[in-house]
């Protein structure tokens, strides 16, 4: 089996393996950021530039380095690869232009969008955009579009990923809406805003990675934070059932997917248990979902984040950051 | 037994005549009585004479309206999760068409309570707003005599158009922080 080295890190995984499924094996300090890859969606990825990583020795028998940055969600792995994803000033540098271009037509209305707190390009830009804008040109809007009378589409937050497509495309029968025009005038559209009923259209909303698909049964019901989410099943002859449910008081507001830790849905459900049984009494709850404890949806004193493990004198003695001084005391 | 060595042993000894006689000490209390009339007085006739305040006071909220009178708040809860007291509840609302003189974005608070009781005044909901909407004023909090009369509506917080609360010097305090 080929090996790999990300930042420093050396996994051994199977042929075919992409650089960013890798280093997502290797944990979450050393995975690239990706906002058109998602691992259920074949052929997703490639669009979006945001996974760019370094490769800094191509393979054993090759070690020269590969000349650009490459795409990691696109990159198969070679035996003996190095690549330099957070290590490297260049791939920084890289990713916060690419943030930029995300952005340059963005409306960043956050205090709007139903997806603030959950949204990956939030995210994104924190962690690795700059805090200003450069450009002063008009940013391109459009104006809504229902898809059926539950989804809707705003346009103007696209950043073209083209993960609804690819749903729409692999799990729905016969798409009916896709991306027309090109470069700048590109746009998702659905064909003359044919409504689309199909069992599993639904989960556009959930693949979205910003806030330009949304649900309109949860539109500006309530913030994720201030929802509750419930790991729950239901017996659903079309889907497996395992959702999660926001809840705000007793009230079940909105139904998603259930999202591993890259934000992606396990499993992907039907528009019944999605749009339609919004009763306690129509589920089984299994209990609160985990929330990451850096996440704005745990701010709203939600009882089931972790709590970090205490650390010991000998635990904090080893953390990399202190600094030994000469007569081998740790230094704080 | 000696549990700390900042303890004292006491000598209880006898009051001479002078202090048993109590007049000297009485006296001294006097003196002091009556310097305290010649002095500056601290407090104030209020609400005859008010205080001068602080330009950072940080007094009862008012929701900012634009120049064109529309309500800056778009709902978007940011005050609420900032808030250490859990004072302010807010339900959104979507604009309708029509009504985009009376609300700047196209979703607005429909409803927006502050609980006064709660509050600690401490200004963290202006700080988090987005929105240029929510601001602490110098305006007292007045008393109630029912605890639900504390909770604040849209009635109170948000600004008359007609009537301005000039928020202009909080606002120069955070461009000298910035
Ligand atoms: S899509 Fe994300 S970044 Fe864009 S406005 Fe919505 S929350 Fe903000
Ligand atoms: S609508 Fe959402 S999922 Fe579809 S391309 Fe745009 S950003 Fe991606
Ligand atoms: S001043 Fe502080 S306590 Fe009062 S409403 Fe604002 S954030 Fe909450
Ligand atoms: S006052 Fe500001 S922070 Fe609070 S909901 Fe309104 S816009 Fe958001
Ligand atoms: S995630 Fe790799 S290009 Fe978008």
């Amino acid at each position: 089996m080929p090996k790999v080295t990300i930042d420093g890190k050396t996994i051994e995984v199977a042929d075919g393996t992409t650089i960013l499924q890798a280093a997502r094996m290797l944990g979450k300090e050393v995975a690239p950021p990706a906002m058109c890859f998602y691992t259920n969606l074949k052929t997703s990825g490639g669009y979006c530039r945001t996974c760019l990583v370094k490769v800094s020795k191509g393979s054993d028998k090759d070690p020269r380095p590969m000349p650009k940055l490459v795409a990691s969600c696109r990159t198969p792995i070679m035996d003996g690869m190095e690549v330099q994803n957070n290590t490297s000033p260049e791939v920084i540098d890289a990713r916060k232009g690419v943030v930029e271009f995300l952005l340059i037509n963005h409306p960043l209305d956050c205090p709007v969008c139903d997806q603030a707190g959950e949204c990956h390009l939030q995210d994104l830009s924190y962690e690795n955009g700059s805090a200003k804008t450069r450009t002063e040109f008009e940013r391109r809007t459009f104006n809504k579009i229902e898809i059926g009378n539950k989804i809707q589409l705003h346009m103007t937050r696209c950043i073209l990923c083209y993960r609804c497509v690819k749903v729409a495309e692999q799990i729905t029968d016969g798409r009916v809406h896709g991306v027309i025009n090109r470069g700048d005038h590109s746009e998702i559209s659905t064909y003359i805003e044919e409504v689309i009923d199909n069992d599993f259209s639904g989960n556009v909303i959930d693949v979205c990675p910003v806030g330009a698909l949304t649900d309109k049964t949860f539109r500006f019901k309530s913030r994720v934070w201030f929802t509750k989410p419930m790991s729950a099943h239901r017996t659903c002859d079309k889907c497996s059932g395992k959702v999660t449910l926001w809840y705000q008081g007793d009230e079940v507001l909105r139904t998603t997917g259930r999202k591993d830790q890259w934000g992606e849905v396990e499993e992907f459900i039907c528009n019944t248990c999605r749009f339609d049984k919004k009763l306690t009494s129509d589920w089984t709850i299994e209990g609160p979902t985990i929330v990451d404890k850096h996440s704005v949806i745990s701010a709203n004193h939600y009882e089931g984040m972790i709590i970090p493990n205490e650390l010991t004198l000998n635990d904090i003695k080893k953390l990399p950051l202190l600094e030994k001084n000469t007569d081998g005391n740790t230094e704080f | 037994m000696q549990l700390t060595n900042r303890s004292k042993v006491i000598a209880k000894k006898e009051m001479s005549f002078m202090e048993r006689l109590y007049i000297p000490a009485i006296l001294g209390g006097l003196a002091i009585t009556i310097k305290h009339l010649f002095k500056k007085k601290v407090s104030l006739r209020y609400p005859e004479v008010t205080r001068a305040f602080a330009p950072v006071y940080r007094g009862m909220h008012v929701l900012k309206r634009d120049e064109l009178g529309r309500e800056n708040c778009t709902a978007c809860g940011l005050c609420a999760v900032a808030c250490p007291a859990e004072a302010i509840t807010m339900d959104a609302a979507e604009r309708k068409s029509g009504e985009e003189n009376l609300y700047r974005e196209e979703k607005y608070a429909a409803k927006y309570e502050i609980n006064m009781l709660r509050c600690i005044f401490c200004g963290l909901c202006e700080e988090a707003c987005p929105k240029d909407a929510i601001y602490l004023t110098d305006r007292i909090v007045p008393s109630e005599y029912k605890r639900n009369s504390f909770i604040y509506g849209k009635d109170i917080l948000v600004e008359k158009v007609d009537e301005r609360i000039d928020v202009s010097k909080r606002k120069n305090e955070y461009s000298i922080l910035n």
